[in-house]
């Protein structure tokens, strides 16, 4: 029996509410696969994902010091995502705001004022935006692809960190290694219990939260970029700018990445270095999505996301998996997810019809 | 094939195509329900109904473009199996679709040439033959891209005449033609009609039936409602079998409120088509006052699409004199969508979902697309209640049938979403309403329904510009027509004063002329 795929009058809720779970089903279940032919212990491995993240505080507060980043992240480029543009390029606008924030306790190596980390959180939303930005210029100007742009731009990012790294900014007492100095305390967030890394830069993503829900559910311009993702010609039909719509996007993405970056540089880690970002710019998408584009659901996802980055790291060491497992898991998170989200608009109906079920039918 | 037609007439089987019980179901809608029909061999049939009533899907089905959720389609008495669109094209069977499937960047016989096996040389000699046939004239190395409407459904049906034709499938094939044209068209059916070839002949325009067909199979909400003579009954029957009830008149009263000043005004504009293939406007000069309806005639594909979209600000063209558009004596020109609509203009759009709603979105979620200024945003932030209150209200007063206010715009028929944009944009109080193909895909009972707001908001002083392809639709409500050729408009004939023929020969225009070089 052939199947045929036919498209539903009005996607489906039921589908929709289902899709995450079903997706983390499906990722497990392929996964599991994957590790027995790995000869690794199934149960064993998702112990140390899934559970262990969870056994003690330490590891709690490492999720949600990843949770913060993804969050934020995900939430901006979900709002770019229902406007359909497709900003790729978040792990990029996360390196120019880090190296943005990261310019101050580089400059004023010594200082103490309580306005450095102010600095570094304003500079690291420009540094953002500005790269953004670049993106939405020549998106709105010369109609270059934002897919293409983003993601080269991305490589440009890493570069430019690179050669600070390497020539102006290389700490003059760091042995050669491509880092800056270590920021003083003044330049760092807090942690929010002492002895753990979790900091107070977690308050930014839950602002952000908030800001998105009202942006995209009580506003009229979530509603107006909403329109024009869905439908482009209803939205010139109502005056609605088109390029309004890819500048906002835009700069909401590059400023909430600029401020992980910030959080990351002005967090964890604590200085500029070759990996600032964890690869939380592209995470974000997988987490924007899971959470099916709404700022509720986006919480989940982060939050899930988070766990599983922990799991992972857990994971190598415990279950003895190489990192490229971790990698493959997420993937097969995101690719699960679209192939299930299909079936928000689709259904799957048989292509053939036999005769009893053509003598039932008219009866 | 003689002998299995011999056999199949020994059976009694004389249909040439039969549909046993078709059934074809979309979501919740049933398109088709247990439909029948027969094609005698050289017969003219005529598959008559209003719009939705699922008289395309039939013939999609017939056609095997798609595949039927119940019943079974007969070939010569012998029913067939996987049935597709490549059997029936090897079996005699051609389709002209309304919507026609031909590549602007190629030739005539370069378009015929990916469907029929032969060598250029020999297609070109074939196409001139069949074309002197039946006279439709077309120049086989023309490019698609510089001809016509008319002449370009003339290369569907040559396409289709190429092959050993049994029967000839042509989806509402006078939508695109001015009167003049469908004569002609009709005079080389009937000489196919002659040769042998069945024709299946979709329309839901009575009196065309009635001139061309033998025989009428009626369709209703997807169900047949009778088969007929159509000759023997009169349109009132056809009508009622096709509507379930009569065609309800509107009521025509004369123009009396007339402004003194022109609402809309448009001076010497020209501009590019943004389609590299569609017509440059040209020299247009319209206006319209406050009062009267005024039609834009015109097979589409003419400029509309673009002249639509400059009048409305959708497509802001900043190199234009500041002159070429006034709304209420102010330029407009340069004005984008949203200052033209703070001047009182409104404009309900030819594609209904997808530009004049967003498909997915609620029916309250539209309403603030266009009439968000009206009280329903304070500080940026959505007043729900404001918001909700207008749409229940345009629900109630223009009888949309429909959930609530909360449902999705792509959940509505045609006919009540339009009357739903309709009064969307009434209840925004306009000075100047514009509204392009304000019937297309509705059916008669809401097309009337707007047609008769139509009329009582030209009562109301509105001045009101119509573009339409339905000339009966023009001669019903408007009181001036303008004929939209080629980019060009023709002068402004009063509606009272002029023939259908005589609208028809604007419409022709120069393209007559070309195709007479062409034989």
């Amino acid at each position: 029996m052939q199947f045929e795929f036919e498209r539903r009058v009005t996607p489906s809720r039921r589908v929709m509410m289902a899709v995450p779970f079903i997706t983390i089903a499906i990722t497990i279940f392929l996964s599991g696969i994957m590790l027995l032919l790995q000869g690794k212990s199934v149960g064993l491995t998702f112990y140390a994902f899934f559970i262990e993240p969870f056994e003690s505080a330490y590891s709690i507060s490492e999720i949600f010091l990843k949770f913060g980043p993804l969050l934020l992240i995900a939430q901006a480029l979900a709002i770019g995502f229902r406007a359909k543009i497709w900003n790729i390029g978040a792990e990029g606008q996360m390196i120019m705001g880090a190296i943005a924030a990261g310019s101050v306790p580089v400059f004023l190596t010594d200082s103490s004022s309580i306005f450095i980390l102010p600095a570094m959180i304003i500079l690291g939303a420009l540094g953002g935006m500005a790269w953004a930005a670049i993106a939405a210029f020549l998106k709105t100007k010369y109609n270059a692809n934002e897919i293409l742009v983003t993601l080269m731009l991305t490589s440009v990012a890493l570069q430019v960190l690179y050669y600070l790294l390497l020539g102006p900014w290389k700490d003059p007492m760091g042995f050669n290694f491509p880092q800056t100095v270590m920021f003083q305390d003044a330049a760092l967030f807090p942690p929010i219990i002492f002895g753990f890394r979790l900091n107070y830069s977690l308050v930014i993503p839950i602002l952000f939260t908030i800001f998105a829900w009202i942006y995209m559910e009580r506003r009229f311009g979530g509603f107006q970029l909403v329109v024009g993702g869905l439908a482009p010609q209803a939205a010139t039909y109502a005056g609605f700018s088109s390029k309004g719509a890819v500048w906002k996007s835009l700069l909401i993405a590059g400023m909430a990445a600029g401020l992980a970056g910030m959080s990351e540089v002005a967090g964890p880690i604590g200085q500029l270095q070759r990996s600032v970002t964890s690869g939380y710019g592209y995470s974000a998408i997988i987490v924007a999505y899971l959470g099916a584009l709404h700022p509720i659901g986006i919480i989940f996802a982060a939050f899930f996301l988070a766990v599983i980055h922990i799991g992972g790291d857990i994971a190598l060491v415990s279950a003895d998996l190489p990192i490229s497992s971790v990698h493959i898991f997420q993937g097969l998170l995101l690719v699960t997810y679209l192939a299930s989200y299909t079936f928000v608009n689709y259904r799957l109906k048989p292509r053939k019809v036999s005769q009893e079920q053509v003598g039932g039918a008219s009866s | 094939m003689d002998e299995r037609k011999l056999t199949a007439m020994h059976n009694d089987q004389s249909s040439l195509l039969s549909l046993r019980g078709l059934t074809k179901i979309y979501g919740s809608l049933v398109a088709n329900d247990a439909v029948d029909l027969d094609v005698s061999p050289g017969s003219i049939h005529a598959v008559l109904g209003e719009n939705g009533a699922g008289k395309s899907t039939l013939m999609k089905l017939a056609y095997g473009v798609v595949s039927p959720d119940a019943g079974e389609i007969c070939w010569q008495g012998k029913k067939m199996d996987n049935w597709n669109t490549s059997i029936a094209r090897e079996l005699g069977i051609g389709m002209v679709f309304q919507h026609f499937s031909l590549f602007e960047t190629l030739s005539v016989v370069e378009n015929i040439a990916l469907t029929i096996k032969g060598s250029r040389s020999e297609l070109i000699e074939r196409i001139k033959q069949v074309s002197r046939e039946y006279q439709l004239e077309i120049e086989p190395s023309a490019m698609v891209n510089s001809l016509s409407v008319g002449q370009r459904q003339r290369v569907e049906i040559i396409r289709c005449l190429l092959q050993d034709l049994k029967l000839l499938i042509l989806d509402e094939p006078t939508s695109v033609l001015p009167p003049q044209h469908v004569r002609s068209l009709f005079d080389a059916l009937r000489k196919l009609q002659n040769n042998g070839v069945a024709i299946l002949y979709i329309s839901h325009k009575l009196e065309e039936i009635r001139e061309l067909c033998d025989t009428a199979t009626i369709l209703r909400n997807g169900k047949v409602t009778g088969i007929i003579d159509p000759n023997k009954k009169s349109a009132h029957e056809l009508a009622t079998l096709m509507i379930g009830r009569d065609i309800p008149k509107i009521e025509q009263r004369q123009s009396t409120n007339k402004s003194e000043n022109a609402i809309l005004k448009i001076t010497n504009l020209s501009a590019k088509n943004s389609d590299p293939f569609g017509p440059e406007l040209k020299d247009i000069n319209l206006s319209v006052f406050g009062g009267e309806i005024v039609g834009i005639a015109g097979v589409s594909g003419n400029g509309q699409q673009e002249l639509g979209r400059i009048i409305s600000g959708e497509d802001l063209r900043r190199d234009l004199p500041s002159s070429s558009i006034e709304i209420l004596g102010q330029s407009v020109t340069n004005k984008d969508v949203t200052s033209r609509r703070d001047l009182g203009f409104s404009f309900v759009p030819e594609e209904r979902l997808g530009r004049g709603a967003v498909p997915p979105m609620s029916l309250n979620q539209n309403t603030l697309l266009t009439a968000f200024k009206d009280g329903m945003l304070k500080n940026g932030f959505i007043q729900n209640n404001v918001v909700t209150q207008f749409t229940q209200k345009c629900i109630t007063d223009f009888k949309v049938k429909c959930s609530g206010p909360s449902a999705a715009a792509n959940s509505l028929s045609g006919g009540n979403l339009q009357k739903f944009l309709v009064g969307r944009e009434l209840m925004l109080a306009p000075k100047f309403l514009f509204m392009s193909q304000p019937t297309w895909g509705v059916d008669v009972g809401a097309a009337n329904e707007i047609r008769q707001k139509l009329i009582s908001l030209r009562e109301s002083g509105v001045a009101i510009l119509v573009i339409s392809e339905e000339l009966e639709e023009l001669f019903e409500i408007t009181d001036r027509i303008y004929v939209l050729r080629s980019g060009r408009l023709s002068p402004s004939l009063t509606t009272s004063d002029v023939t259908p023929d005589e609208i028809g020969e604007y419409m022709i225009g120069e393209t007559r002329e070309e195709t007479e070089h062409a034989v």
